[in-house]
Order: C-alpha cells, then sequence, then structure tokens
C-alpha cells in the first residue's frame, strides 16, 4: 500500500528520562522514525521531557515539546496542534504507557486521532502475562507453566505438577527480593514461605525454571501486507536466568542448526502474525540445549534496546522501517537504505560476528549487589564487530572502559580457583573475568559449563583467547603469533604487556610487519550486492574496503557506553559536531562503540566506524582516513582521555591545545593558573600518604571535600567532618600512592553554580548561567540546576562571567570549556573546569536556542564567532526559565543508598521550561514523576545538623495543610518548637516505625538526611530503601524539598476563617 | 601450529590461500557462494550444488557440527567447502562429528582461513568462474581450469533405480534431478506415497504407476543441456497434476517454449523474498541456481508467471494455463531456510484432489 495520504501531521512520543531499562536506545528510534517521517512528507510533533536528546532538538522536528510526559500535558499539546494520528511504539514502555492513557481517556476518540503501527489491543495481548499465556496456548506456543498461588501448600503441589526445579518470583517486592530458584520440596519450602512473606500482598509465581536454556531473541518486521521478516538472530552467551539487556549477547545465533533455527523462526512469525503486529517486534524464545523443546520467553511489541542492537549489528535501520510501516507503506515499498538497490523486504545476511556486552555502574556503586537475574542493571552497552567471534568480544570488551583492555581482570588473580568457581552463580557483571582466569588456570570447560550451562562453544573461544595469551609469552616477536593474535581482537595493549615491550613498541614492529588493520563494509547483504554504506569495522583478516575520500576529513570521538556520569547527552554533542562539520563543508567520520545512539546510526555522518574508543583502534582510523583533524572536546572523558596519546602520535587535536587541557585538568597546573588570574578558589591541598592526608585536612579545616586525583562524575568523591571519617575514607574508598594522590579542598557551603563557554581564542561567548538548586555537596550531575539564577546577585553573576573569560584566555581555549563555581558568602569560587562539552550543553542549548555544540565544532575549525555575530560576555537571558531535574534508578539497584552526596548517582534528567521559576520548577517536578498529594502525611527525619533548617521547611508544611510524622530525635525538636508531630518509634523496637508506616501506605513523602558514613544498618537507610521500593516521593536534600515547597506553595490557593 | 596450507585457484588467476581441512583431494569446478548464515549440511549435501565448489559468507562454519537429520542426500554434493573459519569443536546436542571429521570421511576437501568476503565480491564481479582447490597453483591447473566442462552432472546426480518412499496418501512419482531429502519429507509430512524415478524415465512407464500427480525435483547444471527430458514432460502435465521445484522449473518452462538463461549472478541463500503476483503476499525463500527462466520468452506460450523475485524480478514462479501445472524457481522445501513456502505443497495436494480446479489465463 501506498504511504496514507489522509494524514499530515503525526505526533511522535519519546521516552523520558533515561534509567535503567530505557535508555538512549529511544533517542536513537524516536529521532529515526521522525526523520523518517518527515522525509515521507508528514509533519511531526515530538514529545519528550528529556533534554539531553537528539530528538528534542529543533532540527529534528517540526515542532518540539519539551513537556512532562503525563496526560494532562500530552491532552494539552493534542488539543494546541490537533495531530490526526499518534505513533506512540518508538518512545519504549513510557511512549507506550501515555499512548495507553490517552487512549483510556477518551481524548482521541472525541479528537478524532488515530494511534498508528501495532493497535493497542494487540500490546496488551502481548504485554498482560494471562492474556498472553492464553494466546500462546491457542497458538500451541508453549510458555514455561505457571501458576500464583497465596500459600504454601498449593505451591508445593503446583510444583509437584510441573517438576522440579522452579522459580519462585513473590508479587511487588524490590528487584524481586525473596525469590530464587527451588531444586526440591525442602527448597520451595523455605523459598515460598520467605517470599510470602516479604510479598506485601502475600503472593508469589510459581514457574518451571527454564534457567540455563539457551536464550534466543529474534527482531522481527511485519507490514499491514502480512510480510513478515526476521532482520536478525540473537543468542544470549549467558543462558536462560540473566536479564537480556545484562547479558553478553552474539549476533546470529552461533549454536542453532538450520532446523533449530527455521523452527524458531516459524514460532516467532506464527506469534507476532496473531498479534498483527505493524512495525517492528522483539520476541524472546529458550531453546533446551538438549532437545527441541522451546519456550516463549516474552514479546515486545515495540521497538527495543534489542532492535537498536539490531539495527547497528545487520545496518537494518528497524525504527525507521517501522514508522514507514506505521503511515502505511510495505517493505517491498521501501528501499533497502544501506545497499539503496534492493527494497527493505529482505533477511540481513552477515558475514561477521557481533558482540554485545552490558555496561554496569557497580564501578560507581561499589556496594550495591553485583548479582544479576530478572531485574536488568546495566545502565548502557557497547558493541563490537568481527570476522570471529573471538575478535568481537576482545573489541567489546575494550570498549567498556572498566580499566582493562582483555580477558584479564588482575584482582581475580588473587583469588582461589575454589572460590572462583563458587562465584560464577549466581551469574555476576563480571563473569566473563571469571571464568577466563579458571580457563587460564586449566579448570576444564566441562566443569565452568556444568555450573553456569554456557554452551561449549562459547566457553571455547573464551579458551582460545585465553590459550593465544599463552602462545604470546611463549613466542615473544612472532610474527605468525602476533598475525594471529590480532586475527582474534587482542590489543596491543595486551601483547606490550606480555611481551614487555611497550604501546609503541608493538605499533610499530606490527606495521614494519605489515599486520595491519582492514577495514570491512556493514553492508545487509554478506557481499551479495554491492553497497555505498560508509559503515564500517576493523578487522585483521580481510582486504581493506574503506576507500578515502577526496574530500577533507574531520574525525570526531563519540563517548563509549552509556554509564552513570556520561549519558544520551555526550552523543548529542557528538551528534551536533558532526551536523556543523559537514556544514563547513567537510566529511565528518564517526568513531564510536555504543549501538544505542544516534552518532552510531550510519546516515548521521559521511562515515561511521564503529570500533572501540582506545588509543590504538582511534590511531588505526585516523591513519586509514588522515583527517585534518580529531575532535575531543565532545565525547566525554572518554574522548579527552585520549587526547593526550594523539598528541604524542603526532595527530591534530583540533580546538583546545592538549596541553591546555591538561592545564586544566591537572591539579597542579591548574593552581598556577587560578593563582596567576587571582580568582577565589577553596583552600586545596594533596597528599600521597594517609597520615598527609590528616595533616593536610587539619591545616584545611574540616569539613573537607576528598578525591582521587582523576575523576569521572566524582568517584570516590566525599565530604568529610572530623579526622575519624578521614582515615575511614583514606582505607575504605582510595588506594593512596605517589601515583594516584588524593585532592583534599575546604568543603564551602553553598549554592553550585555553572557555565559553559564557546571561545575561538578571541571571543568568549557564555551562553547562559546555571545555578543548583543543592547546595555544593551534591554533584552536579545530581542537582537540580535553573537557567537563569534565581538567587544570585549581579555581583555574583558578573564575577563568575569574569572568571569564565579570563580561564578561557588563560587556557587558550578553543572549543567548549565548563566551569563550575561554589557561591559562599557572596563570592563565586572555582570548584572545577572542564575543557570540553559538559553535561549541561544539551540543556542550555535548547533553553537558550543557541547551538553550542555546533558554534564550538565550527570554532575548532577555524570559524570566528565574531564573524558569526557574536561578542565576548554573556548572551542575555531567555526569556523562559528552565529547570533540569535529575533522575535516578534506585528501584532497579536494590543495596544502592539513595542519598545524594558528591557521588554521582542519577542516571538521566528532564527539563521544565516556563515564563516563571516557580513554573517551571512545578514542569520539572511533574515530568521528574514526583507526585506529591496535595494533602497527606510527610514524614521527616534529619540529622542533627539539618535540624534547624528543618524546622523551618516542617512549618511550611504543616502551612500547606500536611500532617508531620518523624522519628524520634527529629520529633522532639518538632515538638519542643510547637509543631504538632506523630513520632515513630526506631525500626528495631517497634512495629509502629517509619518503615513499616511506609509499606503500609500511610506517609506521602518521606524528608530524609543523614551523614555519608552512618553505619548500614541504620534506620535512615532502611527508610530510604522502603520509600524507594513504595515508590514513595523521597528527598535527601533539604534545598530540594525547599524547591519543592515553592512550587506546591504558589499552586496553593489557601483557605482562611474570616 | 600444524599447518597445511592449500590454494584456491581461479580461472582468471586469482589465488586465495588456506588451511586444508577434510579430505586432501583437489576439487574443481564452478565457484559459487551461499549467504545463509546456518544449514551449511544441508547445503553441503543438497544435489544441486554437484560439481560446484561452495562457499559460505558466513564466517563460522561447522558451529553446530553434523547431524544424523540433517542430510539433503547421503554424501556431499558439492565437490569442495570454502569457509573463512571451521569449527573443529562444534556444540550441539545432534552433532555427532564435527564437520572437518565428516569432510575427511565422506572425501570432501574444505579450505579455511579463506577471505570468504573478498572471494564473494569476486565471484560476484566474475559472475560465473571456475576453480581449483589443490596444494599449490600452477600453469597446469590454470591450463585444466580454462577447459573444464562439467557434463552430464544429472545423470550423476539422479537415483539408478525406482525406489519407494512408502506412506498411506495419494501416489506421487518424483523424476529426480539431484533430488533433496526435504522435498521427500514435505511429501511425507503430508502422507504422500512417492516412488522415484531416474531423470531419463519416459511418460508412460510414470504413467502407468498411475500417480495422482508428479513432482520435478530441483538438480544441478544448465537445463538446456536437458532436452532430452521436455517431451515427457509434455505429456505428463496434461494428464496428471504437476509441480516442478529449481531445475523441474526450469526444465516445465522449456518443454512450454519459454527460455533459460545463465544468471550473472546466481541466488544462493534463503533471504530471497518472492512476490506472489497474484496475491501480493511475500515469501522468503531458500533458492541455489544460477540459471533462470527468460521473463520475455514467456509471453506467447501458455505459461503465467506467477511469482518473481522482489530485487532483480526475475521469474521464480509459472503455471499452465489450463492445466494442474505449476512450478516454482526456489524451494518451497526449505532446508536450509524459511518454511515460507511450505504452502505450495499444500497446493499441489489440493491439485491432485481436485480442490484446485485448473486456471485459465
Amino acid at each position: 500500500m501506498p504511504k496514507r495520504t489522509d494524514i499530515h501531521k503525526i505526533m511522535v512520543i519519546g521516552s523520558g528520562p533515561i534509567v535503567i531499562g530505557q535508555a538512549a536506545e529511544f533517542d536513537y528510534s524516536g529521532t529515526q522514525a521522525t526523520m523518517a517521517l518527515r522525509e515521507e512528507g508528514y509533519e511531526v510533533v515530538l514529545v519528550n521531557s528529556n533534554p539531553a536528546t537528539i530528538m528534542t532538538d529543533p532540527e529534528i522536528a517540526d515542532k518540539v515539546y519539551l513537556e512532562p510526559l503525563t496526560l494532562p500535558f500530552l491532552k494539552q499539546i493534542i488539543r494546541q496542534e490537533r495531530p490526526q494520528a499518534i505513533l506512540p511504539t518508538l518512545g519504549g514502555q513510557t511512549g507506550l504507557n501515555m499512548a495507553k492513557a490517552l487512549d483510556e481517556d477518551g481524548i482521541l476518540a472525541a479528537l478524532n486521532i488515530e494511534l498508528l503501527g501495532t493497535k493497542l489491543t494487540a500490546i496488551e495481548q502481548a504485554e498482560d502475562r494471562e492474556q498472553f499465556k492464553e494466546l500462546m496456548a491457542k497458538l500451541n506456543e508453549p510458555v514455561p507453566a505457571s501458576k500464583t498461588v497465596t500459600e504454601l501448600a498449593p505451591a508445593l503441589a503446583f510444583a509437584k505438577q510441573i517438576g522440579y526445579p522452579v522459580i519462585v518470583r513473590p508479587a511487588y517486592t524490590l528487584g524481586g527480593t525473596g525469590g530464587g530458584i527451588a531444586n526440591d520440596e525442602d527448597e520451595l519450602r523455605a523459598i515460598a514461605a520467605n517470599g510470602l512473606e516479604l510479598s506485601p500482598v502475600t503472593q508469589v509465581l510459581i514457574e518451571r525454571s527454564i534457567a540455563g536454556y539457551k536464550e534466543i531473541e529474534f527482531e522481527v518486521m511485519r507490514d499491514h501486507a502480512d510480510t513478515a521478516l526476521i532482520v536478525a538472530s540473537m543468542e544470549n552467551v549467558d543462558p536462560v536466568g540473566v536479564h537480556t539487556g545484562d547479558s553478553i549477547v552474539v549476533s546470529p545465533v552461533q549454536t542453532l542448526s538450520d532446523r533449530d533455527y527455521q523452527m524458531m523462526r516459524d514460532s516467532a512469525l506464527k506469534i507476532i502474525r496473531a498479534l498483527n503486529i505493524e512495525g517492528g517486534v522483539n520476541i524472546q524464545m529458550a531453546l533446551d540445549p538438549n532437545s527441541d523443546h522451546y519456550d516463549i520467553i516474552e514479546v515486545n511489541p515495540r521497538v527495543s534496546r534489542s532492535s537498536a542492537l539490531a539495527s547497528k549489528a545487520t545496518g537494518y535501520p528497524i525504527a525507521k522501517m517501522a514508522a514507514k510501516i506505521a503511515v502505511g507503506l510495505n517493505l517491498d515499498e521501501i528501499k533497502n537504505p544501506v545497499t539503496n538497490k534492493t527494497v527493505a523486504a529482505f533477511e540481513p545476511a552477515m558475514d561477521y560476528v557481533v558482540v554485545k556486552i552490558p555496561r554496569w555502574p557497580f564501578d560507581k556503586f561499589p556496594l550495591a549487589d553485583r548479582q544479576l537475574g530478572t531485574q536488568m542493571k546495566a545502565t548502557g552497552e557497547v558493541m563490537a564487530i568481527g570476522r570471529n567471534f573471538e575478535e568481537a568480544l576482545n573489541k567489546a570488551v575494550r570498549s567498556l572502559e572498566i580499566g582493562v583492555t582483555d580477558l584479564r581482570e588482575l584482582r581475580f588473580e588473587q583469588v582461589t580457583t575454589p572460590l572462583l568457581l563458587a562465584s560464577l552463580m549466581p551469574a555476576r557483571d563480571d563473569r566473563l573475568f571469571r571464568v577466563a582466569e579458571l580457563l587460564r588456570r586449566n579448570v576444564s570447560r566441562e566443569t565452568i559449563h556444568g555450573k553456569t550451562k554456557i554452551d561449549m562453544f562459547f566457553l571455547s573461544k573464551i579458551q582460545h583467547v585465553v590459550d593465544l595469551e599463552q602462545l604470546l609469552v611463549d613466542h615473544i616477536g612472532d610474527e605468525t603469533t602476533l598475525r594471529l593474535a590480532k586475527q582474534n581482537g587482542i590489543s596491543d595493549a595486551l601483547i606490550a604487556s606480555l611481551w614487555h615491550w611497550s604501546f609503541d613498541q608493538v605499533r610499530s614492529w606490527r606495521e614494519e610487519h605489515q599486520v595491519t588493520v582492514s577495514y570491512n563494509m556493514v553492508d545487509t547483504v554478506a557481499a551479495e550486492f554491492d553497497s555505498q554504506t560508509p559503515y564500517y569495522y576493523a578487522t585483521y583478516d580481510g582486504a581493506n574496503e574503506a576507500v578515502k575520500s577526496g574530500r577533507t576529513s574531520v574525525l570526531v570521538l563519540g563517548s563509549g557506553p552509556i554509564r552513570i556520569g556520561q549519558g544520551v547527552e555526550f552523543d548529542y554533542a557528538t551528534v551536533h559536531a558532526v551536523k556543523a562539520i559537514q556544514r563547513a563543508g567537510y566529511e565528518a567520520i564517526i568513531m564510536n562503540s555504543n549501538p544505542e545512539t544516534v552518532s552510531t546510526d550510519f546516515s548521521i555522518s559521511d562515515k561511521l566506524y564503529f570500533e572501540p574508543l582506545t588509543l590504538e583502534d582511534v590511531l588505526n582510523v585516523v591513519a586509514q582516513e588522515q583527517p585534518l583533524g580529531v575532535m575531543v572536546q565532545f565525547g566525554g572523558q572518554t574522548a579527552i582521555n585520549l587526547a593526550q596519546g594523539l598528541a604524542d602520535h603526532g595527530i591534530k587535536v583540533l580546538g583546545t591545545s592538549v596541553t591546555d587541557m591538561n592545564r586544566a585538568e591537572d591539579r597542579q597546573a591548574f593552581d598556577d593558573v587560578i593563582k596567576q588570574l587571582q580568582l577565589p578558589q577553596p583552600v586545596g591541598m594533596t597528599a600521597t600518604t594517609v597520615n598527609g592526608a590528616v595533616s593536610a585536612a587539619s591545616e584545611i579545616g574540616y569539613p573537607v571535600l576528598i578525591r582521587p586525583s582523576y575523576v569521572l562524575g566524582g568517584r570516590a568523591m566525599e565530604i568529610v567532618a572530623d579526622e575519624s571519617e578521614l582515615r575511614d575514607y583514606m582505607v575504605r574508598a582510595v588506594q593512596v600512592s605517589n601515583d594516584h594522590p588524593v585532592l583534599i579542598d575546604s568543603y564551602l557551603e553553598g549554592t553550585e553554580a555553572e557555565l559553559d563557554v564557546i571561545s575561538d581564542g578571541d571571543t568568549v561567548v557564555i551562553p547562559g548561567l546555571m545555578e543548583h538548586i543543592e547546595r555544593a555537596g551534591v554533584h552536579s550531575g545530581d542537582s537540580m540546576a535553573v537557567y537563569p539564577p534565581q538567587h544570585l546577585s549581579e555581583h555574583v553573576k558578573q564575577s563568575m562571567v569574569k572568571a569564565a573569560i579570563d580561564l578561557t584566555k588563560s587556557l587558550n581555549v578553543c572549543g567548549m570549556m565548563n566551569v563550575q563555581f561554589v557561591i559562599h558568602d557572596n563570592k563565586a569560587y572555582v570548584i572545577e573546569v572542564n575543557p570540553r562539552a559538559s553535561r549541561t550543553v544539551p540543556f542550555i542549548a535548547k533553553v537558550t536556542h543557541t547551538p553550542i555544540a555546533q558554534l564550538a565544532a565550527r570554532v575548532m575549525l577555524g570559524d570566528k564567532l565574531a564573524d558569526l555575530g557574536f561578542e565576548t560576555g554573556l548572551l542575555p537571558n531567555s526569556s523562559q526559565v528552565a529547570v533540569k531535574a535529575p533522575i535516578f534508578s534506585f528501584t532497579k539497584l536494590p543495596d544502592v543508598d539513595a542519598l545524594l552526596g558528591p557521588e554521582m548517582k542519577s542516571t538521566g534528567e528532564v527539563m521544565g521550561m516556563a515564563p516563571t521559576f516557580e513554573k517551571a520548577l512545578y514542569k520539572a517536578f511533574v515530568a521528574a514523576g514526583i507526585q506529591v498529594p496535595t494533602f497527606g502525611r510527610v514524614l521527616i527525619t534529619v540529622a542533627d545538623r539539618d535540624k534547624q533548617e528543618a524546622l523551618a521547611l516542617a512549618r511550611r508544611l504543616t502551612d500547606l495543610g500536611y500532617d508531620l510524622v518523624a522519628t524520634s530525635g527529629t520529633g522532639a525538636m518538632l515538638e519542643q518548637a510547637g509543631i504538632k508531630t506523630d513520632v515513630l518509634g526506631k525500626v528495631s523496637e517497634s512495629d509502629d516505625n517509619a518503615v513499616t508506616a511506609i509499606h503500609a501506605g500511610k506517609l506521602q513523602m518521606v524528608i530524609n538526611t543523614s551523614r555519608l558514613d552512618e553505619s548500614a544498618q541504620s534506620d535512615s537507610l532502611q527508610i530510604r530503601e522502603a520509600a524507594i521500593a513504595n515508590d514513595v516521593p523521597l528527598f535527601t536534600v533539604l534545598d530540594t524539598v525547599a524547591a519543592l515547597l515553592t512550587v506546591l506553595e504558589s499552586r496553593s490557593l489557601g483557605v482562611a476563617a474570616m | 601450529m600444524t599447518t597445511n596450507k592449500r590454494a584456491l585457484v581461479l580461472e582468471n588467476g586469482s589465488v586465495y590461500w588456506g588451511e586444508g581441512f577434510g579430505a586432501d583431494c583437489d576439487a574443481m569446478g564452478e565457484l559459487v557462494f551461499n549467504t545463509g548464515m546456518t544449514g551449511y549440511q544441508e547445503s553441503l549435501t543438497d544435489l544441486s550444488y554437484r560439481g560446484q565448489l561452495l562457499t559460505f559468507t558466513y564466517p563460522l562454519i561447522g558451529n553446530y557440527g553434523i547431524n544424523a537429520v540433517d542430510f539433503e542426500s547421503l554424501k556431499p554434493a558439492a565437490s569442495a567447502v570454502i569457509v573463512h573459519e571451521v569449527a573443529t569443536q562444534p556444540s550441539n546436542w545432534r552433532a555427532t562429528q564435527s564437520l572437518p571429521e565428516w569432510a575427511k570421511t565422506m572425501g570432501l576437501p574444505g579450505l579455511t582461513g579463506v577471505d570468504t568476503r573478498t572471494l564473494t565480491k569476486e565471484i560476484r564481479s566474475l559472475g560465473t568462474v571456475r576453480a581449483a582447490l589443490v596444494d599449490a597453483p600452477s600453469d597446469d591447473i590454470f591450463e585444466q581450469l580454462k577447459s573444464f566442462e562439467q557434463l552430464d552432472l544429472v545423470e550423476q546426480a539422479t537415483t539408478k533405480s525406482v525406489y519407494v518412499a512408502p506412506n498411506t496418501g495419494l501416489n506421487v512419482v518424483l523424476i529426480d534431478f539431484g533430488m533433496k531429502s526435504s522435498i521427500l519429507r514435505a511429501l511425507a509430512k503430508r502422507q504422500i506415497n512417492v516412488t522415484v524415478f531416474p531423470a531419463d524415465t519416459d511418460a508412460e512407464t510414470i504413467l502407468n504407476t498411475h500417480p495422482d500427480g508428479v513432482l520435478l525435483s530441483n538438480g544441478p547444471g544448465d537445463p538446456r543441456t536437458m532436452t532430452s527430458c521436455l517431451t515427457q514432460i509434455r505429456t505428463l502435465e496434461t494428464r496428471v497434476p504437476l509441480m516442478g521445484i529449481c531445475l523441474g522449473h526450469q526444465l516445465f518452462a522449456l518443454a512450454n517454449g519459454a527460455e533459460t538463461f545463465k544468471m550473472h549472478e546466481g541466488h544462493r541463500g534463503f533471504n530471497h523474498a518472492v512476490k506472489n503476483l497474484k496475491t501480493g503476499h511475500l515469501a522468503f525463500t531458500s533458492q541455489n541456481h544460477g540459471y533462470a527462466v527468460d521473463a520475455a520468452s514467456v509471453a506467447g506460450t501458455a505459461l503465467v508467471v506467477t511469482h518473481e523475485e522482489v530485487n532483480d524480478h526475475t521469474v521464480e514462479g509459472l503455471r499452465l494455463t489450463g492445466q494442474s501445472a505449476f512450478s516454482v524457481q526456489f524451494h518451497p522445501d526449505a532446508a536450509p531456510g524459511p518454511h515460507d513456502a511450505d504452502d505450495l505443497f499444500d497446493h499441489f495436494v489440493d491439485l491432485m484432489t481436485q480442490k484446485g480446479a485448473p486456471q485459465h489465463a
């Protein structure tokens, strides 16, 4: 069917903030879909609350609403825009849920608005557990037998009926707490009893266990004419039992015969036809490794993280095709954008292997539970392509940026074999390295397979890599061995380490012996047809297909996997740099390793190299493309960390020189800059021993802010109040040494503020200032921020601008820089500069309507800001006030304390924009999903140092009509001040305590502050956990509460007797 | 590291070095590639590959080994197998041996460690290319390649004697031009009693068995060398419902006055979408052919094009006006590949049970 001509205006709903399980992949799918719809001539209205995304760029859609994704806001937008249709299947679960809410509301029927793509009824049939089970029964497709029980006896009876092992899943417990696998009746008794007790509704699901089965996924497309095809098949290296988002995944499937494959393909197509899917869909299945029995695990009736991976793995752009199908086009009417010759009605054929490895946040959360199960914990992922599994695996490992470049994890060398073996199950994030270490110790693959059920095929491949390590050790300087190692993806860094050579020695020796990289094309057709796609991966086994064009090119380094501290905002900056480079007439080349992002969509840049962001891999691409230079300012710390290595190899780093970047990043050098400029800065010292740190701190005066020398997003940074805390920190958090000093700064209490600058060396433009809502001590990424500042004096603002200009000039910034201040006693102290695009770039770009990242890229290419109409200084304020609010994923990460501090914990952000501060703040809270009822009970339990401040807030709360509840200490203080308070007992002493009250739904909001070093077993921690588990708004910083009260007060009309 | 360096020599002078596996004999023939990411066992035993050196574009071949149930004929049909990386340690519950072990036992020479992507691109640009798998290139080999011709491929592939695959339903005669077992399996699934005849059997002998229908199988080689069997097809198609697959389809076309030609790039893989021109429905089909029916030549015959490939629009299906006879270029029997077109066998059954009346143009 040709495309629909009866509709002209389509609304696309985005997925909101990045949280674990719903990340950058939806920026990719939404952006692609929007561009596809516009390509077909439709007007697109886009709604999303996430300012860090590319899809919310004014260039992507005809109209962009950066508004909260809630029913009232969406309805308002719909009434204003009157779209004829909405495309809801590209914005993740959030998009789907909004579509359902709109449908139920009746507004769609009332305004005659159509939902495009898969119908809601089909979506419900796929998502509703019972309906799905019924459909599978009707189709004669197997699902693991399961039953919901509320008592032990029926659980035992059901397990007896279906056979052990069984999985116990308690209803409504955080992260599946209390669940587990029972291998026999005794175990089931224990687990089910515990699960029933922990479940607030005394309910557990008993399910036949298919743990250990092969987990197989298909990405399927289907159009209105019933053409259905498999875009990609994927096999999880980690068998069933680990969430697919937390599994190492390989595409295509490796261990299925065609018989197995076609059996599962038939089943997948049958199911999606029965569901009447129109668009993209993901289906997860489990295959018994010892028979041809399979089970259907689940169907996701929309584009997903897996579809982003499949799109990048094959080159087949699923979201784009799904959007075109949604407007009526059939697959044989759409061109395959990779070949531009064949049609989209084909199943991609790969002639390479793709490996995806999740990126977990455990480097940030050392205390978090690293066990993997049914709740996804990864914040992002990397993908790598190779001509064999080993090559793809090794490339993926070094893309992770977790401090390893290979399968050796030094810390496991110290662990005994029995301990390592015992730690294989349940799976953890680092299991791959444990397996490799065991194989290195000649533990048999059979033993490891017996424990983990990881297929022998994959274990053989890991064994091969481990054997190659030894082969390298035994053949130092041997060309054949080197070639073999490179063909299997082993990094120069590992070879250098095993040969005791330097990195450069290995590299030059390798080049002398012509063991050099080739680039192959990702063409979707395994070379069957000619293809022009400029999408490449490196391999050491094949002819080079990459052709340097005649044009001058610029290489932009992306930011790698999404992790806490480095999110989608850096992909935004990367994509903008590419646009600017193209507009300036150069060829733009991207290098990145993240399959979820817009930047790795091959249609964004002129050339895409899907490669790890390590020095070796970047140097290889540079050698191939010989670009004018490399841009490192947009890809976050990942790209910046490569700058020195590039410079050392004589590669031109565009923009600010590497020497000047080092002056900004190196503590001592930066101190000199500050002193020379006579800028205020908190007193700081460096220590290389514990005792040195103690004497430094006492000289500076407590409290002090303490952190390791090289930091990313505030890792291991803490505020310590006295010497005992300091000593504790020095032992617990850092390994201090001459090479790794710790930095100790005076902690100045005050408001934090920051700004971004663009400079060409002459003109320094500051698009806007941002004031943080939470005081210094809370990581800037976890703070709410407002543009323009609401509480800063003119003097402070002017001194911030002046300091920024002075710093920019002194550091010879060409491109971007972010400067952070703490405002203490009406004075702006410089606390940090980052000589690169920062997290706030998309936010400030959107509110000030200034394409900052593009301007930065332009100046790095030699354009002058003056010629572009800018002059030095702060741009005039926009008419709008914008508030950025952080979003956390605590519900996904049990054991991670929700208490905010100098360590960043948020995974995403939302933005609220309005003409007044109060309204913008309100929108930010709403967009952040903080729903505070207008009346109810508020728990206040605060640390001693916060009590006075809490008192004022308590009064404001009672004035608004809330009832207060408190723990004993806080309660006593409130009562003493004459505020009526319900005092609760200690968790360990009374059943009438805060935790039980939260579980019972008796509290509508929790305000809790405590010292960072308090004991992990404290009431405070349990209260926070209970609030997270029950989705009760939790505030751990009083400034946030004050901001919320500002909103509530502005909305309250108030009633009073005459 | 033990090495057994061997060479794949192309008639244009290109040489691809790799490591030999399987049998250490030489092989010579047409060099083709298949893009399927699974199904190497089926393809290697598919008699349509008879005499051909088969390259797989997917780089890891042999991962799930060789099993007892996925043979399309008893022995390797291809004369050599060329891969990027052969798996020596397969992993699958059905596997009974590794691909190299099986190849060695069955006398199939293999070559691994080849840059199969570059090779594929070369085959693609050359169209038809002859090649040899040998220990080392030599002038002699190039001379042989230039004059090498393969004749009588069907004669070598077809059954030497008549045999029955017994069942309880309809009686179908299968004329074996180099048949795949999957056709027998597809018929058996429908309880069809199959009698398999050699390719050169005459129509009367076949009709004397009173079949409910006749199926012309797939097979290797150029259909135009098979003129002798066209008469029998012309007789059979008017007497009983008839279905042709692959070579059988090409012979059906020739028998009814259409022409075939050697394609520049054959279809070998199973991601080719084929459109049913009547319903508009697309199916992903398993394909293995280097010749095709010339679409222009169909005009003026009693044949009607029923299916075409969505990209190059080559003829993928035909039916004969006024008769219960049809044919498809692809393999509805799959193996390897999708089962999307399996219902064509049901259509054949319908024709035999009179549910599907002959269609007129």
